[in-house]
């Protein structure tokens, strides 16, 4: 049983980021559209943004350390990050180690604009384009978009960790009951589920409860006829654009301390995250939430050392084989609605 | 034993077997006929192919050995300060290139996927005439790259490989390794783990699912429980895995009380973190500390690992902390041409560019026969490992290894790790025997 819960909790902190980032490839799909195989790339832009700030409060001036040298021989250099000069070294300490948090305020604007552009410069060219043609140049703008990030960070892991007062992990087998240490979880990867809740929520809310939203729904149902009252909705949808950009950006963002990031981690999400739309129905907000979570914790529980006993190799194909089972007896997916992809 | 034909009647032989082939053989595999041997240089220069992962995840690794084999081409030509040219205990380098001629250098991109490997060093080979590959990041490329040079007939020395199989099974005769392998890790390890931690441990490994992880899972398992260790389960995980989340959830439920991470690079650096996150190195198993084991670790895969790192035993090829005069030496031209302390994957390769040519001026020739034979049993000093036995039986180095720990207080970003031990040779020696393969016969390839 308590291999069971473990194993669940797992799959919420996976599935919290496939929901997110098919959260955003939803909205794309189903306001403008577009396949955008450069979600993955927003995703790992987003956690670059976490290590760009962590990177701007630590730039730093050298002193020299009396009595020490370096590997060559020359006085020893210190590093003295220029935030301790103007707040003094506890606070810019506690700023540097809540860097991660605090690039939520950094990467919104930051992928809001980038959404922006990559929606005005070049995806808008292809609207009317056939699938394929969105999917090689999305595919290659994230080429793109990675080798950049690659240039400029190198291709190795940049940890960038959580800050102090999350580290270490809740024992939830002491609280339910069973030995302490057989439910283990970190803290920040709680913080990472509460988060992404809240996120989906308030995209969700934002949707549903305002008029903005009320506008962009009736134009994922029908985009001509609300274009016929009327209202510029290649306008909104735009916005809608920047918006799934800055959701997958700010899934990024929060993923750094979980998984050091690197260059590749946006390709590692995206065909998982593809399938997890697909499994949920294209175009369909809740089945892509669904389906994340869904297929989040079903990988968890393939990667079970009972389960890879008895099926050695399941852990690397549960999420295919469940999405050939899932369409097959659902072919719109769990939630997906008529006519989507279908004509 | 030697399996080179390097020898009167080993020439005939070879002569006839490459003369029958050559009627079948692409262009690239035959000699020009009057030199005898694959891309025998004929003017002033003589061009080396550095074979390194330039993109894919290795690359920061891939572009610290072209760091090291430029600096190498610079010495071997009489530029810079001779690097270790001046501490190496053979002293047949002068600094006026090999044999007179003029290195030159090309360079391929392995990917770390052994077809583009194959590809850019065959392009090399073909497009380039390149005449020795050297380099690599990942047993993988290697043992695919050492079977098309000696198809071509060219030396393959090998940079960072780390798998017994690569002068195991899958050796070849124009196949040289500097680098250490993983039962070198696990016979070095075990001691000290066993002092350190206690002879009474349960063991849990995640193994990265491809050929390097199952050696080096093999060599730790056998040492350690040699030692006394119980293995309690042993996992693999994918070699794409970068959330290893569900693989170190179940660990402390299966009752062990060390983990053994046998992953390399991202792998490493994600389940490290992993580990670290769920507070297993907080945890009390069995009455003891739960500890964590990293049987290969590499700076740069540290550095991004970050704190995790600190206390982590592991062990490593080289380091640029050593204070012997050749590791001296090599840092203080690295590091004033760079900037910053050279990698155990620079320190290979550069090695192993000196050696190729080094063995090409004791043997007089660029015959790749004949340099197998000058690197064969050669015993060499002063090149930052200690005394070196290149062993003829498998074309593996023996050289003492270095135990090393996750630093506490580093006192830079390049100060990430601490040696433990220096581990003598006699200890991680083994019978060339023991992982089976034929070296077969050396490949001229003419």
């Amino acid at each position: 049983m308590d291999a069971i819960i473990l194993q669940i909790l797992n799959g919420l902190d996976k599935g919290s980021a496939y929901a997110l980032i098919a959260l955003g490839l939803t909205l794309i799909f189903g306001t403008l559209g577009v396949v955008n195989f450069a979600h993955g790339a927003l995703f790992m832009i987003g956690a670059f943004c976490a290590v760009t700030l962590s990177r701007l409060l630590s730039l730093s001036h050298e002193v020299a350390v009396e009595g020490e040298v370096d590997f060559l021989g020359n006085p020893m250099m210190k590093d003295v990050p220029y935030i301790y000069d103007i707040f003094g070294e506890a606070t810019g300490a506690a700023i540097i180690d809540w860097s991660v948090p605090l690039s939520i305020l950094f990467a919104i604007p930051v992928m809001v604009a980038i959404g922006f552009i990559m929606e005005r410069g070049l995806i808008q060219h292809f609207y009317k384009r056939p699938h394929a043609d969105q999917i090689l140049v999305t595919f290659g703008l994230a080429i793109v978009l990675q080798e950049i990030i690659k240039y400029f960070y190198g291709a190795n892991p940049i940890p960038t960790p959580a800050p102090a007062a999350f580290t270490g992990s809740f024992d939830f087998g002491a609280v339910l009951g069973f030995d302490p240490n057989t439910i283990i979880y970190p803290y920040w990867r709680l913080v990472y589920f509460a988060f992404a809740a809240i996120i989906i929520g308030a995209v969700f809310a934002f949707l549903q409860f305002t008029t903005f939203g009320m506008v962009v729904r009736a134009g994922m149902a029908d985009r001509e006829t609300v274009g016929l009252l009327g209202i510029n909705i290649d306008k909104r949808f735009t916005i809608m654009f920047g918006i799934a950009a800055a959701v997958a950006g700010l899934a990024g963002v929060m993923y750094t301390p979980i998984n050091s990031p690197n260059y590749h981690m946006g390709m590692d999400f995206l065909v998982l995250s593809f399938v997890v739309v697909v499994v949920g129905g294209m175009g369909s907000l809740p089945g892509a939430v669904l389906a994340g979570f869904l297929l989040g914790v079903l990988e968890s529980f393939a990667s079970m050392g009972a389960v890879l006993e008895v099926l050695p190799g399941i852990n690397q194909i549960i999420i295919y084989l469940v999405a050939i089972v899932i369409l097959l007896t659902r072919p719109r997916g769990l939630m997906g609605r008529k006519g989507v992809m279908e004509e | 034993m030697s399996n080179s034909n390097f020898t009167r009647r080993g020439l005939i032989k070879t002569g006839a077997v490459a003369g029958a082939a050559g009627l079948s053989l692409p262009t690239y595999l035959r000699a020009d006929g009057h030199s005898g041997f694959t891309n025998a240089p004929t003017g002033d220069t003589v061009t080396l192919g550095f074979n390194v992962p330039q993109s894919g995840p290795y690359a920061d690794e891939g572009a610290d050995e072209l760091r090291a084999y430029e600096l190498a081409v610079e010495h071997l030509n009489g530029g810079g300060d001779g690097g270790l040219m001046n501490t190496f205990s053979s002293k047949a380098l002068q600094g006026n290139g090999i044999l007179g001629k003029k290195v030159e250098y090309v360079t391929g991109d392995t990917q770390t996927k052994s077809d583009a490997a194959r590809a850019s060093a065959r392009s090399m080979i073909e497009k380039d005439g390149a005449i020795m590959i050297t380099g690599g990041s990942s047993s993988g490329v290697a043992v695919a790259v050492q079977a098309l040079c000696q198809e071509a007939g060219v030396i393959f020395m090998a940079g960072l490989t780390h798998s017994n199989d690569t002068t195991g099974k899958d050796k070849k005769a124009n196949g040289f390794r500097h680098f250490f392998n993983s039962y070198m890790s696990g016979a070095a390890l075990a001691p000290i783990l066993a002092s350190n931690y206690g002879k009474d441990r349960k063991a849990y490994h995640l193994t990265a699912d491809y050929n390097w992880g199952y050696t080096t899972e093999e060599a730790v398992r056998t040492s350690t429980e040699a030692m006394g260790w119980e293995t309690v389960a042993a996992v693999k995980t994918p070699l794409t895995q970068t959330d290893f989340s569900s693989y170190i959830a179940p660990v402390l439920q299966s009752g062990a009380d060390v983990l053994v991470l046998n992953h390399y690079g991202g792998n490493m650096v994600n389940s490290l973190t992993n580990a670290v996150q769920f507070g297993l190195r907080d945890k009390q198993v069995n009455g003891k500390n739960f500890e964590i084991v990293v049987p290969l670790y590499s700076r740069l895969m540290a550095k991004g690992a970050g704190a995790n790192v600190k206390g982590i035993f592991g062990s490593t090829n080289w380091h640029w902390s050593l204070q012997d005069d050749g590791s001296k030496a090599f840092v203080k031209s690295f590091g004033t041409k760079y900037g910053f302390p050279p990698s155990q994957a620079a320190h290979t390769c550069y090695v192993q560019a000196l050696l190729y040519a080094d063995a090409v001026e004791r043997a007089g020739s660029f015959n790749p026969c004949a340099v197998g034979e000058a690197l064969k049993d050669f015993e060499f000093d002063g090149m930052g490992n200690g005394p070196t036995l290149y062993r003829g039986e498998d074309h593996q180095c023996f050289k003492d290894v270095l135990v090393v720990k996750g630093k506490e207080n580093p006192t830079s970003e390049f100060d990430l790790l601490e040696i433990v031990e220096i581990t003598p040779v006699s200890q991680v020696t083994y019978d060339a025997g023991i992982f089976g393969g034929e070296l077969g016969v050396c490949n001229p390839g003419a």
